[in-house]
């Protein structure tokens, strides 16, 4: 029977939440595909207990490879044993998550295997045995409809834009020894710095709260740091480009169409006005809430909640009140 | 120190995108067309080794029709020393353009080839790893700044939550994303100097798509917006709204 393989992403030994994701949408297409969910995870000793978690949606068999040189990603050692793993399956689709991760590694598989990639997807449906795959094409100004006229078909999947779903079956979990050589790898990493200590990426955040140029001042950035602890795990600091361009805040934070394109459940856009090339890159937010002074300001079009007036004013009582909110809960 | 940087010409990233009547591609009229702005920055990078090497040579190549011309003469007017046009039609498979690529770059002599982390026109962030696959070098995608050593090219790249430092065997294909040096804006000599700089065409050899776009559409209106009221004293309404209405807090 031939098998969808999903790639699931690990950092520090935990499993990236676009895995579950992923795997889902893999069991979805299952039927139409007539094919088997397999997960393939790639790490230290002991990820097997971690990744153990992703049988519990929909996947049929969890291989996990664990060797010491694969507990960091390195792009060559995991684009040759995903590669080889490949190689001995017949696939009718590989997904991954569309993570720096899953960017960096899913074209290297792509190419070794010579076949077309589709990046970022948002949507994915079998019709007639075939997948039609939808991707944001100019950071979401524009939605394309692809298909892949290859086998397998590969696609990263955008995060946070499918749920996970829980299923009944449970599939079965075993471990491998990949053949890793990184000897032969040509790119290594010296090190890895933390931008702060626990701080959650923009485009792996569920809620974002994003700072613009009516934040007046850098030193400001403590008020929407209080607010995103208020609003609890899984929230993140964004940015529009005019506060990166000015370098009062870093270009990971940047959401737009030369920043990150994201798709969190809330997105709190604060004293940002709405420039198109903005808008592009937040408007899938399901829920998006604005506030700025100029009741004029493009970014109340696209609000489903906005608050016109002074943000110094309105941020530290949003913050009180959601805290308390969410001490009463 | 040879560099190449390949440049893509993409809307202008305050475009308004409509699509066109055949319901698959945009609608050209009254857009302004410009190098993808991570290009630029690969274009700033590749221009800064040069000149701290003080030697060498800056090629841009681009793959495209001959309105590509013009966003070579960009390239060459902010510094770069020759141009290359692979002419074809632009295809939606990155794999062919990466294919396409690969077959003028195999036996070049250039220890870095640089490009923007991906396209701003159709965000696919693959042509550079294919690339490099293709031509069995080594890659880094995301590269912030860079700094080349004895027959190794040291990077600083952009991950979730920081950054990593990674080293590379050259030669080496590098992406680039946005870092601390701001393009270069093109000066009159730089313009007048472009002029006369060569630019070449020739014929791609682009294999056939096998990634078909089938529609283009714009993105779902989203409902329109609703201001909840004026400043600190429609917070409580906010809150409400959010727990009992999007049930997002």
């Amino acid at each position: 029977m031939a098998k969808i393989l999903v790639f699931a992403e690990q950092r520090d030994g935990k499993v990236s939440g676009v895995a579950r994701e992923a795997v889902s949408v893999a069991a979805g297409l299952a039927g139409p595909l007539a094919a088997d969910v397999e997960v393939l995870a790639l790490g230290g000793a002991g990820l097997a207990d971690a990744a153990a978690d992703l049988a519990r949606f929909g996947a049929a068999a969890v291989s996990v490879g664990e060797h010491d040189a694969l507990a960091e990603y390195n792009p060559d050692g995991y684009a040759g044993v995903v590669v080889d793993h490949v190689r001995k399956g017949d696939y009718a689709a590989i997904l991954f998550g569309a993570t720096t991760l899953g960017k960096d590694l899913a074209p290297r598989v792509a190419a070794t295997l010579d076949v077309p990639l589709a990046t970022d997807v948002t949507g994915i449906e079998a019709e007639g045995g075939k997948l039609s795959i939808v991707r944001p094409v100019y950071a979401g100004k524009a939605f394309a409809t692809v298909e892949i006229e290859a086998r397998p078909v590969i696609a990263s999947l955008r995060p946070n834009v499918f749920p996970a779903v829980e299923s009944a079956a449970e599939g079965a979990v075993s471990t491998f020894a990949p053949q890793v050589d990184p000897t032969s790898w040509k790119v290594r990493v010296v090190e890895r710095r933390q931008a702060s200590a626990g701080a959650l990426d923009v485009s792996e955040a569920t809620i974002i709260v994003s700072g613009g140029r009516g934040m007046k001042d850098p030193s400001h950035w403590g008020l929407l740091e209080g607010l995103r602890d208020a609003l609890g795990h899984g929230t993140a600091l964004g940015a529009s480009r005019a506060v990166v361009d000015a370098g009062w805040r870093p270009h990971g934070e940047q959401v737009g169409q030369t920043g990150k394109t994201v798709a969190p459940k809330l997105y709190f856009a604060v004293g940002i006005s709405g420039a198109v090339q903005h808008l592009a890159g937040m408007r899938t937010a399901k829920t998006i809430v604005a506030i700025n002074r100029d009741a004029d300001a493009p970014i109340f079009n696209v609000a489903d909640y906005g608050i016109v007036g002074d943000l110094f004013e309105v941020v530290p009582r949003l913050t009180e009140e959601i805290a308390a909110l969410r001490a009463d809960s | 120190m040879n560099l190449i940087v390949c440049i893509k010409r993409v809307p202008d990233t305050e475009t308004r995108i409509r699509v066109d009547a055949s319901g698959k591609d945009i609608d050209e009229s009254g857009v302004k067309y410009i190098i993808s702005p991570y290009d630029e920055y690969a274009l700033e990078l590749a221009l800064r080794t040069r000149e701290a090497a003080g030697r060498g040579e800056v090629t841009v190549v681009t793959l495209g029709d001959s309105a590509a011309q013009e966003t070579l003469r960009k390239a060459l007017a902010m510094g770069a020393d020759k141009a290359l046009l692979l002419s074809a039609a632009p295809v939606a498979d990155g794999l062919a353009t990466a294919k396409a690529l690969a077959a003028e770059l195999t036996g070049v002599e250039a220890p870095l080839v640089l490009m923007g982390v991906k396209a701003s026109d159709d965000d696919q962030q693959q042509v550079g790893p294919m690339l490099a696959t293709l031509l069995d070098r080594a890659c880094v995608t995301g590269v912030a700044s860079f700094e080349v050593a004895e027959g190794k090219v040291v990077c600083h790249r952009e991950v979730e939550g920081g950054t990593e430092i990674v080293e590379a065997t050259l030669p080496a294909v590098l992406t680039v994303t946005k870092g601390e040096h701001e393009p270069r804006l093109a000066s009159l000599k730089g313009i007048m100097a472009a002029k006369k700089k060569p630019l070449e065409e020739k014929t791609a050899e682009v294999p056939v798509s096998r990634l078909q776009v089938r529609a283009l559409a714009e993105p779902p209106a989203r409902p329109p917006g609703r201001v909840v009221g004026e400043g600190a004293a429609a917070v409580s309404e906010l809150v409400r709204l959010l727990r009992e209405e999007a049930k997002a807090i």
